[in-house]
């Protein structure tokens, strides 16, 4: 029997793939057999992802799509995709009053008008093919709750949830399916070195009602359902992993 | 770097205790407002008025105004 989870023949660009939820979304759906085009701005870091990668023919790219120059550069690179992954995000912990343009300017670029400006500069050059599946990684944060200090990232995600809706009603007509994702915390390291100490994160764990934080494979595994065929009445909408944490 | 100075915009980031209760010698940790967020709050205030970065696991190690004011010194 097909497998309807089955990536087998898919073009997928995955942002972000250089750690964390990209590193391991990209392995995963290389062993959905995926043909993977991978990205992230670090280029020894994504290399040691793409060395991890299962199969044949992928491909990768060192870019910074916060900006303009980055997502052109990427685009001109990039072959007619069945898929799109934006993992690509960052995370600055700092109390309201203390946010500053440069940094509001800093994470709306790379969380949100990065992962946008990008993917509808591929639909105008006609990169994104029909029945294709964009997957937006945002978070409970800024949908469904927030945390102290993280405004500004909470602004980023909501903004992707708003994005996402208009994007899948847009590009119906294409069909061109549009989802997100929502995670709770997922261990990635994405704090360390952070204001947010490792005491205040062994706290945190214990507020999830499954016991745990998240695994990017976790995440991967909702990623890979949106991308695939079994999924293909499912656009705009948002799925929560979160190990029950937004049920309290 | 002035210490004055540094335990002023220290005691700004508190709601409830009275700038007057601060000095270099306050253990912070002992003031009842102190919180998680707090630290959230150095950490941004001496970015913002040093241009210096400090985490939460260096906060973690200090006891007095005095320590997290060191800290911020020895990098600057």
């Amino acid at each position: 029997m097909p497998n309807p989870f089955s990536l087998e023949g898919k073009v997928i660009l995955i942002t972000g793939a250089s750690s964390g939820i990209g590193k391991d979304t990209a392995i995963e759906c290389s062993k959905m057999g995926a043909q993977l085009i991978i990205t992230a701005r670090n280029p020894e870091r994504l290399n040691e992802t793409f060395g991890l990668l299962q199969g044949e023919y992928h491909q990768q790219f060192t870019a910074d799509i916060a900006t303009d120059s980055g997502i052109e550069s990427l685009a001109g690179m990039l072959p007619g995709l069945d898929g799109i992954v934006h993992v690509a995000g960052i995370i600055k912990p700092k109390p309201f009053h203390f946010l500053n343009r440069n940094e509001l300017d800093e994470i709306m670029n790379t969380n949100f008008s990065g992962p946008t400006l990008l993917t509808n500069a591929l639909i105008r050059k006609k990169l994104i093919k029909k029945q294709a599946s964009i997957v937006f990684i945002s978070s409970v944060s800024g949908v469904a709750c927030s945390f102290l200090g993280g405004a500004s990232y909470s602004a980023s995600k909501g903004a992707i949830n708003g994005i996402v809706k208009g994007m899948a009603l847009d590009l119906a007509a294409k069909h061109i399916r549009v989802n997100s994702v929502l995670p709770g915390m997922i261990d990635t390291g994405i704090f360390d070195g952070s204001a947010i100490s490792k005491e205040d994160l062994i706290e945190d764990r214990k507020r999830y009602p499954l016991g745990r934080y998240g695994k990017p494979t976790d995440v991967a595994y909702a990623v890979i359902y949106l991308l695939s065929d079994a999924s293909s009445w499912v656009t705009g909408s948002n799925l929560l992993i979160d190990g029950g944490f937004t049920l309290l | 770097m002035e210490i004055n100075e540094f335990v002023q915009n220290f005691a700004s980031l508190f709601d409830e205790t009275e700038a007057s209760e601060f000095s270099a010698e306050t253990n912070f940790r002992e003031i009842e407002e102190w919180s998680s967020f707090t630290v959230l709050s150095v950490i941004a205030m001496v970015d913002a008025e040093y241009k210096v970065k400090i985490s939460g696991d260096e906060i973690r190690v200090a006891q007095t105004i005095l320590d997290v004011y060191n800290i911020v010194k020895s990098k600057m």
